[in-house]
């Protein structure tokens, strides 16, 4: 038994994901970015399941892994109680610890995921929140967000929200205590170690491309945030 | 015999969900953008039910989309949904209610994983006294929001003053539903009618006199995919998921969309607008989209609240074309109004998609 596998073996999301592969190909089959990507879930657990060191390592480093969008959908149609979707977590969780995640281009917008969701939910204490969203990034947000984003504290009053105000209520000023509670746990977790890992790991790439790292939305996030360079999709 | 046989089969699909003193944990998604949902949800709880629910300032994000974004690792995710836990336990409270499907199934998973991995609690326990000084108590029952208004629907329907029916023909409405895959695709158990049958939504719109469409590609994800949409590389990932729907539901001439997870509304809205754009392709009757709804909204639509103060003006898709079918009186002219009536401008028009202004 390989490292890797035996890496693996210590998420319980592998172990509860992975039973036995029959090959049937119903994930597949059932699998939305099957159809959009050139991407088999059938193929990742075949494998996964071989425990060839060497095949898993490419896999890690592959871009492969970063096409599944986690619905779950294969969870439910397995016949063999696998969870395809769960061995994915696994495997992005690894690739990430072990620095793999910016040999691909998928990969690399980790970097782009930290300083967005991952820095807002410390920030904010939500995954998302209005100002950070703006036209330029979210052009299929459409004319009413352009209007919304000007017209924020109004809008919230109407229906009934408490826009970064205090106390409670829809899209509330999260309170500094709560948001000390959630460094606290990021720190004590791994949650900050994966973000410095993340930022350290795609330092080195941005260097080696010659590309400007300063933080923020810099020439290296712009380029993740955007880049397609490589065909990902059936030719 | 037979109706024996049935009530056993159908066992399986039923789900327990407490009465009352709910625990709201609300959601990112559907905060930014369907905020009027959530306000219309604690209105119809306490003020048509007569509801106890703890609306609680001190809880956070459950970490959902970054941890299925992968940036957010599963021991944060669990201590951080500890918390959320530990402070309804110091609420006095025991029926833990999320707003999101999303934190849903990431609840549903994270119990289960406790429960599986009796060791992953202690540690959740360990981490989360060290980072906080909190202790917890896993709830006793955990109900999506959905699921409180489906418990509810016959209550909310006999105090309604509309119905899903065209006032004009006396037809049902056609309504397409979208469970959402998080709800049920994981953990079968958990959702009302179970992955193969959901019928949380079901239940709502034939309770309220629609009628419900079913369509090819109706349990197909609508796309987002976390990383597949929140990095715009990635985003013809989420398109085309919802284009699929779009497209396979188009033939059955859908009157209204209805959602339960907060993400998926947001994206069959704007995906309709992006594909008017790229294609100047429309879903709906005469250049309109199909309008996209929460069960939130359209529960209150059926109690007969104000749909500006629901929010649906923040739809991209307009909404008008669903109230008018159902003869809902509405004042245009206070659609893109403050509060106390004052003039906010009004957003632009597409180019494609027909809107109402």
């Amino acid at each position: 038994m390989g490292k890797v596998y035996d890496l693996l073996l210590k998420d319980v999301r592998f172990t509860e994901g992975m039973n036995s592969c029959i090959n049937c190909g119903t994930c597949t089959a059932i699998c939305p970015a099957a159809e959009f990507y050139n991407y088999q879930p059938r193929k990742i657990v075949d494998l996964v399941q071989s425990r060839d060191e060497e095949a898993l390592i490419g896999l890690l480093k592959s871009e492969t892994i970063w096409y599944c969008g986690e619905c779950m959908s294969c969870k439910t149609r397995c016949p063999r109680g696998n969870a395809p979707g769960l061995i994915i977590i696994a495997l992005r969780s690894l690739s990430q610890e072990l620095g793999y995640f910016t040999e691909s281009e998928k990969g690399r917008q980790m970097l782009a995921i930290k300083r967005t969701i991952g820095e807002w939910i410390l920030k904010y204490g939500y995954c998302l929140y209005p100002p950070e969203m703006d036209m330029e990034g979210h052009p299929e947000q459409g004319p009413i967000w352009e209007w919304e984003l000007q017209h924020l504290p109004e809008i919230f009053e109407k229906v009934g929200g408490n826009y970064n105000k205090p106390g409670a209520g829809t899209l509330r000023r999260i309170p500094q205590e709560a948001l000390d509670e959630l460094r606290a746990i990021f720190d004590v977790t791994g949650g900050t170690a994966r973000f410095e890992k993340i930022e350290a790991e795609s330092a080195k790439v941005a260097e080696k491309m010659g590309m400007d790292f300063q933080g923020g939305e810099d020439q290296y996030f712009k380029h993740v945030f955007n880049a397609i360079q490589i065909n990902h999709h059936h030719s | 015999m037979i109706a024996e046989g049935k009530k056993r089969i159908w066992k399986d699909y039923q789900k327990e969900i407490a009465d009352d003193r709910y625990y709201y944990a609300r959601s990112c998604v559907r905060q930014n953008f369907f905020p009027g949902s959530e306000a219309a949800f604690l209105k119809i709880l306490r003020e048509e039910l007569g509801k106890n629910v703890f609306d609680d300032p001190a809880h956070t994000s459950c970490t959902g989309i970054g941890y299925h974004a992968d940036v957010v690792p599963l021991e944060t995710t669990m201590t951080v949904i500890a918390r959320q836990f530990a402070l309804m336990t110091e609420a006095g409270y025991q029926n833990f209610v999320p707003s999101c499907i999303t934190s849903f199934g990431l609840y549903s998973e994270i119990i289960e994983t406790w429960h599986h991995f009796p060791e992953t609690l202690e540690k959740t326990r360990k981490y989360l006294k060290q980072a906080t000084g909190r202790e917890f108590e896993i709830p006793d029952n955990l109900a999506h929001a959905s699921d409180v208004i489906y418990k509810f629907r016959k209550e909310i329907g006999e105090k309604g003053k509309y119905r899903l029916v065209n006032h004009n023909t006396g037809e049902p409405l056609k309504i397409v539903e979208h469970i959402g895959c998080h709800y049920s695709k994981m953990f079968p158990h958990k959702g009302v009618g179970g992955a193969e049958y959901p019928y949380v939504l079901v239940g709502m719109i034939e309770e309220w006199g629609g009628e419900v469409v079913d369509y090819p590609e109706r349990r197909h994800c609508c796309g987002f995919g976390f990383r597949q949409y929140a990095v715009k590389a990635n985003r013809g990932y989420s398109l085309s998921c919802s284009h699929k729907k779009f497209e396979s539901m188009e033939p059955y001439h859908p009157d209204a969309i209805l959602t339960n997870c907060p993400g998926c509304p947001y994206f069959f809205d704007r995906w309709q607008y992006a594909i008017s754009e790229l294609e100047g392709k429309t879903y709906g009757e005469n250049g309109f989209g199909i309008p996209v709804l929460t069960y939130e909204e359209m529960a209150g639509i059926v109690l007969g609240y104000d749909p500006w103060e629901l929010g649906m003006q923040l739809h991209q898709v307009s909404v008008e074309p669903f109230l008018e079918k159902i003869g809902f009186p509405y004042d245009p002219e206070q659609k893109y109004k403050g509060k106390y009536g004052q003039d906010l401008g009004k957003p632009k028009v597409p180019e494609f998609l027909k809107v109402c202004c």
